[in-house]
């Protein structure tokens, strides 16, 4: 009976102590304040609100004041750190914080969103998605996995020595050229729609076909370029002094002359009665001796610049076979221009006696 | 006018410092008045924990700020600390804070009592741990200068923004009293005991530097201004998931609207013995075959 009773005093005790035990461990981080504090676990931050005694702040007891108090805002951070979800990386322990949640002013406004591209608005417009591509390509040739681009990329064509000349195409073109024209024309281009893109971004404006910036301008570039500088005025050009070497720009001038609608209609009359007589004079519309004539203007011309870059070859400059890439209006313009030698595009139909309104 | 990028690294660099949806960390200048005198040179280096501080620099930032914008953008900083000392301010440090190269606000404290890092015979912590931030008292809540004084003070002293923090690792505490019109600026080293549960007990070791501070000048922003510098970009606002929603046990709903539907149209289990007849029942008393369930 002794022993029971000994027995139920030792559970008592037991249990006694248990709950001091507990009360004991949950003091120690226990902190007892009035107002709740704020907190901002993203920056690490705890805000006390409460009322601070100013007594507390006299004479030597402030400094062990401030340590208790930071003691016990300290310990209240902790422990919502504590309550944060946590992972293990690295034998560390690692809490998860929050985005922080004070309002901090920016270092700089924020950026104004650009506008969207042409290709991105006809994307939009259509519903077109990226798609992710992938980094390598298979090389069947070198049988390895190549970039999509670049350097020693996948399918490069440009060191190939042999070109099969198409069914379609003349056999005297020379493919190689063709294929260098080609992607210079793309490049070109390219370039020109991404200035245009900026251009359109900034809301500047871009100078028409010609005048875009390439690499290395020739002569007849920065001819161009000041020619439109100068017309670019209110009068258009006229009061424009000439520096003393400048010479005036070729290719300029109109290149369609229309005859006036009201006045004397007799020369029109003239005109079109001609017209009508040719059409009916059964004549050959090709003057040979005339094609012939300038088919071999032409070759002089072409010769002539062969030997010239020739020259500059030897003189250790790169050979400019297509001088002045197509920087002169659109692409393709520019190539066939230069096979009407460079010369001014006045419109000159390739034989013919076709009677033009124009300047003979 | 604006410099255009030659090489890819300077593009890169300029591609840092032109302005961001999502800024990097705000870098500060430290900057030496003048006549700035011991206490106030020791105390510059303690907060900044450098050994050497620049030359001294001959500019009164409450008088004329265009110098140190000058500085701010070729140093692409837009936090400053700049320290004199004079007959009328004696021991002056001036926080500073700007937005978009030009000055967002300024607040000049006094040093009454310093007690430096040298001082103060601990083991510090180690440079670079992102330290806790406390501030204590009613004024940081209730007057608009302390307001600021505070928010400048974070943006100070927080360092960079993490997502995520070792927990053994928050060793730092900076602890800001502002009571009976001073400030006091404390910094501790946190020791984490065990305590029985899982959240350690703190203990807390005063590592320094120690400061009084004393409200002196402020030139605050504009209300208009600071909201301005306040804009968020609206790509960073978090998207809001329409017609989702959570219940109080995270079961997540969504909603789905639908047009009216014709009930008569709908496409359902065929049922092949209740199908209309073409041709009019035979036997009156006849029930239809009943149609075969599949099971």
């Amino acid at each position: 009976m002794s022993n029971m009773a000994t027995a139920s005093c030792n559970v008592d005790e037991l249990l006694a102590q248990a709950e001091r035990d507990e009360a004991e461990k949950l003091r120690s981080i226990a902190v007892d304040k009035e107002l709740e504090l704020e907190f901002d676990l993203g920056n690490l931050l705890a805000c006390d609100k409460n009322r601070l005694e100013t007594r507390d702040f006299t004479g030597e007891e402030k400094h062990d004041f401030l340590r208790s108090l930071a003691r016990d805002n300290t310990q209240l951070l902790i422990n919502e750190l504590w309550k944060l979800p946590t992972e293990r990386i690295q034998e560390a322990v690692v809490a998860k914080l929050p985005e922080p949640t004070t309002p901090l002013p920016r270092e700089k406004p924020p950026p104004r969103p650009r506008p969207p591209t042409k290709w991105e608005q006809f994307a939009k417009l259509k519903g077109i998605q990226k798609k992710k591509k992938t980094n390598l390509v298979w090389d069947e040739t070198a049988k390895e996995w190549r970039r999509r681009w670049g350097y020693k990329r996948a399918k490069d064509n440009t060191n190939e020595w042999l070109i099969e000349v198409p069914q379609t195409a003349d056999p005297n073109e020379d493919q190689f050229v063709k294929r260098i024209t080609a992607k210079k024309e793309r490049v070109a281009k390219n370039e020109l729609n991404r200035l245009r893109n900026i251009a359109r971004a900034q809301k500047l404006k871009v100078p028409g076909m010609g005048l875009t910036p390439v690499s290395r301008q020739s002569k007849d570039d920065l001819v161009r370029a000041a020619s439109v500088a100068r017309t670019s005025t209110a009068s258009v050009g006229k009061f424009q002094e000439r520096l003393p070497k400048e010479k005036p720009a070729k290719g300029t001038g109109k290149r369609r002359k229309f005859q006036p609608v009201i006045g004397d209609f007799s020369a029109e009359k003239d005109k079109q009665l001609e017209l009508l007589k040719m059409m009916e004079s059964k004549r050959p519309k090709l003057n040979v001796t005339k094609a012939v004539n300038k088919q071999m203007r032409e070759d002089d011309r072409e010769e002539a610049a062969a030997r010239n870059s020739k020259r500059g070859k030897q003189a250790g400059r790169k050979g400019r076979r297509d001088n002045a890439a197509p920087g002169k209006g659109k692409g393709k313009m520019g190539a066939r221009g230069k096979k009407a030698g460079g010369k001014p595009q006045r419109g000159k139909p390739s034989g013919g006696k076709k009677s033009k309104p124009g300047k003979r | 006018s604006k410099l255009k990028p030659k090489t890819k690294r300077s593009k890169r660099f300029l591609q840092s410092r032109a302005p961001k949806l999502t800024e990097n960390g705000k870098s500060a200048m430290i900057m030496k008045g003048g006549n700035a005198n011991q206490t106030v040179s020791q105390a510059l280096k303690d907060i900044v924990r450098q050994r050497m501080l620049p030359q001294k620099n001959i500019t009164r930032p409450f008088e004329d700020s265009t110098s140190l914008e000058f500085f701010s953008k070729k140093t692409d900083c837009s936090l400053f600390l700049f320290g004199s000392h004079n007959k009328k301010r004696p021991n002056n440090l001036i926080f500073g804070r700007l937005f978009d190269f030009h000055v967002l606000d300024m607040i000049e404290l006094g040093i009454e009592k310093y007690v430096s890092l040298s001082e103060i015979k601990m083991t510090k912590c180690p440079e670079g741990t992102k330290p806790m931030l406390v501030f204590a008292g009613e004024a940081f809540d209730m007057d608009n200068e302390y307001k600021r004084l505070k928010s400048l003070l974070i943006d100070f002293f927080r360092g960079p923004s993490v997502p995520a923090v070792r927990l053994a690792g928050l060793e730092h505490v900076l602890h800001f009293t502002a009571v009976n019109g001073k400030i006091f600026m404390r910094s501790y080293r946190c020791l984490l005991k065990k305590s029985g549960c899982r959240t350690p007990r703190i203990e807390l070791e005063e590592i320094g530097p120690s400061f009084d501070f004393v409200l002196r000048r402020t030139h605050l922003a504009s209300d208009d201004l600071y909201k301005l510098s306040h804009k968020q970009p609206k790509a960073l606002k978090p998207k809001k998931k329409k017609n989702v929603s959570h219940d109080a046990f995270g079961t997540k709903f969504g909603r789905v609207h639908m047009q009216k539907q014709d009930l008569s149209k709908l496409q359902t289990r065929k049922m092949k013995g209740l199908r209309k007849r073409k041709r009019e029942v035979v036997d009156d008393g006849e029930s239809p075959k009943v149609a075969k369930v599949d099971s």
